[in-house]
């Protein structure tokens, strides 16, 4: 079974549709790019899949080995964390939060976690530095750490590469590149920056208000419309 | 100077007034780092003039002022939440709105029933004297209350705070942990009025945490730290208050000033010397 599906999915605001009949499945393992001009519903999309927006019609289903919260986010960044006075620790650990239940505290297990993901994502001599200090690569690998203490299975990406530059752009896919293929966690990620993000990607789905791709990549290079938008871009 | 602090607390209304100053000091300063961070330090301020009218009413109606106040005031605390995170319509409009609109109200009650007298310049700028046996018990319960509130929510307020769209992805109850937050805040600007005054009290959850973020870079830092100079301008505003016989709430927000403005010069020289490094 799939990890996720959507079936004929829309999702609208005030009755008007920024998405419609959306089908595509997410298997163990899936490397999914979702593409498209600003506005097509990529981020609406997101929202669904984090049940931060109620679909308007169709179904979203988790396969039951996945829990609703058990999805890693890693969202844009906000006004507020630009001077947000915390630490890279409880950033990170602020990820744990939907292990604990009702309990109040974080436990050994939770703190145990937290220094893992420091340590995979190589922030470890940053552990006590403030997150507003950083620069923006080491802020993203911060929350990407956070992402990952609160999944096992899917992180989705909102614009992960928006505003670094270029090596730090690299190098924060090849991180992703190893999030997916050593931790064997799924990724779903939203990008602008088509070229990069296309090459590690193994699935496509290219958006404009509707569903105009679902495949694999090399479908997609070869299809008419990937053809166009990428050629467009070139 | 010693012999001036044995014969302030000689006076049981003091006594009374400082204890239950330390309580609200604490838990407003707990409170504050959140609002602050979250920009939510104007709907302190809308719900104080809110208490203002509430007072007002109260005294009109003769009845017990905390036991009107509370539930008022936190409704308008729901209501302008509900306010900011709607964004069409514009929540800083909405809040003067009513922030001014309720002081009005209160100000036409007072006109009408009393007068502008010294029972609502109190009200207006705190005052220590006003506070009774049943007030003061009522009061450090509440702030107790509020207190474990937040330690219990800790970890969470953290999360939402730093950012909310994760944390309601990751099956945080951003929804209730916010109303919370607003509920928190309208029960400490009630208490607070009395002693600070409706004018006044928002400097008590601002300050605090303005001032320590200027050096600290951890939220647990930000949060001890804020709690520790809270109490400690309360004490001193306190002991000012008293010996020169201004008003409380002016006192301490003096204080406030004072500190803020050290720490601020603290930051510069730090970071100057950091940036010739």
């Amino acid at each position: 079974m799939s990890l996720i599906s959507c079936k004929n999915v829309s999702f609208s605001y005030d009755g008007v549709y920024a998405l419609k009949d959306v089908n595509f499945e997410i298997e163990n393992n899936d490397y999914l790019c979702i593409i498209g001009e600003n506005g097509a519903g990529k981020s609406t999309l997101l929202k669904g899949l984090l049940n931060l927006k109620k679909q308007t019609s169709g179904e979203i289903i988790f396969d039951e080995q996945l829990s609703k919260n058990e999805i890693g986010y890693l969202p844009q960044k906000s006004e507020i964390q630009k001077d947000f006075p915390a630490s890279v620790y409880e950033v990170v650990i602020s990820g744990c939060l939907n292990r604990l239940g009702f309990k109040p505290f974080y436990g050994k297990e939770e703190k145990q976690i937290a220094l893992k993901n420091i340590e995979k994502l190589g922030l470890t001599h940053l552990k006590n530095k403030s997150f507003r200090d950083l620069s923006g690569g080491q802020q993203q690998r911060v929350l990407l750490a956070r992402a990952l203490c609160s999944t096992r299975k899917v992180l989705i990406l909102d614009e992960p590469v928006t505003g670094l530059d270029p090596l730090v752009k690299n190098e924060l896919y090849e991180l992703i590149k190893m999030i997916n293929e050593e931790l064997n966690i799924s990724i779903i990620m939203v990008s602008h920056d088509i070229e990069s993000s296309i090459i590690y990607a193994n699935k496509v789905l290219h958006l404009n208000n509707s569903q105009l791709f679902f495949g694999t990549k090399d479908e997609y290079i070869n299809s008419e419309i990937g053809k166009r938008f990428l050629g467009e871009r070139r | 100077m010693i012999d001036t602090i044995i014969q302030m607390f000689s006076y049981p209304f003091m006594v009374r007034a400082v204890i239950v100053g330390t309580f609200i000091a604490l838990a407003s300063s707990l409170l504050g780092v959140s609002l602050v961070l979250k920009r939510f330090s104007m709907i302190g301020d809308g719900l104080s003039h809110v208490g203002f009218g509430t007072l007002a009413l109260a005294t009109a109606l003769n009845a017990a002022p905390l036991t009107v106040s509370i539930p008022i005031v936190v409704i308008a605390a729901f209501f302008l939440l509900r306010i900011t995170e709607n964004s069409k319509i514009k929540g800083d409009a909405a809040i003067a709105l009513i922030s001014t609109g309720s002081l009005a109200i209160g100000v036409m009650i007072v006109s009408k029933t009393t007068g502008l007298n010294t029972d609502v310049c109190n009200y207006l700028f705190g005052s220590i004297l006003g506070i009774s046996k049943w007030d003061a018990n009522l009061s450090i319960a509440l702030c107790i209350t509020i207190i474990i509130t937040f330690v219990l929510f800790y970890n969470r307020i953290f999360s939402i705070t730093f950012d909310e769209p994760f944390s309601q992805a990751t099956g945080t109850n951003s929804k209730f942990v916010n109303m919370l937050i607003a509920m928190l805040t309208a029960l400490i600007i009630v208490l607070g009025m009395r002693i600070m005054g409706a004018l006044l009290i928002s400097s008590l959850i601002v300050f605090p945490s303005l001032t320590s973020m200027r050096l600290c870079k951890r939220y647990k830092a930000v949060i001890i730290n804020s709690a520790i100079i809270s109490v400690a301008c309360l004490w001193i505003g306190m002991f000012i208050s008293y010996y020169f016989d201004t008003p409380s709430g002016a006192s301490i927000v003096i204080c406030n000033i004072i500190v803020f403005f050290v720490y601020w010069l603290i930051s510069c020289i730090k970071g100057n010397i950091l940036h010739e490094k």
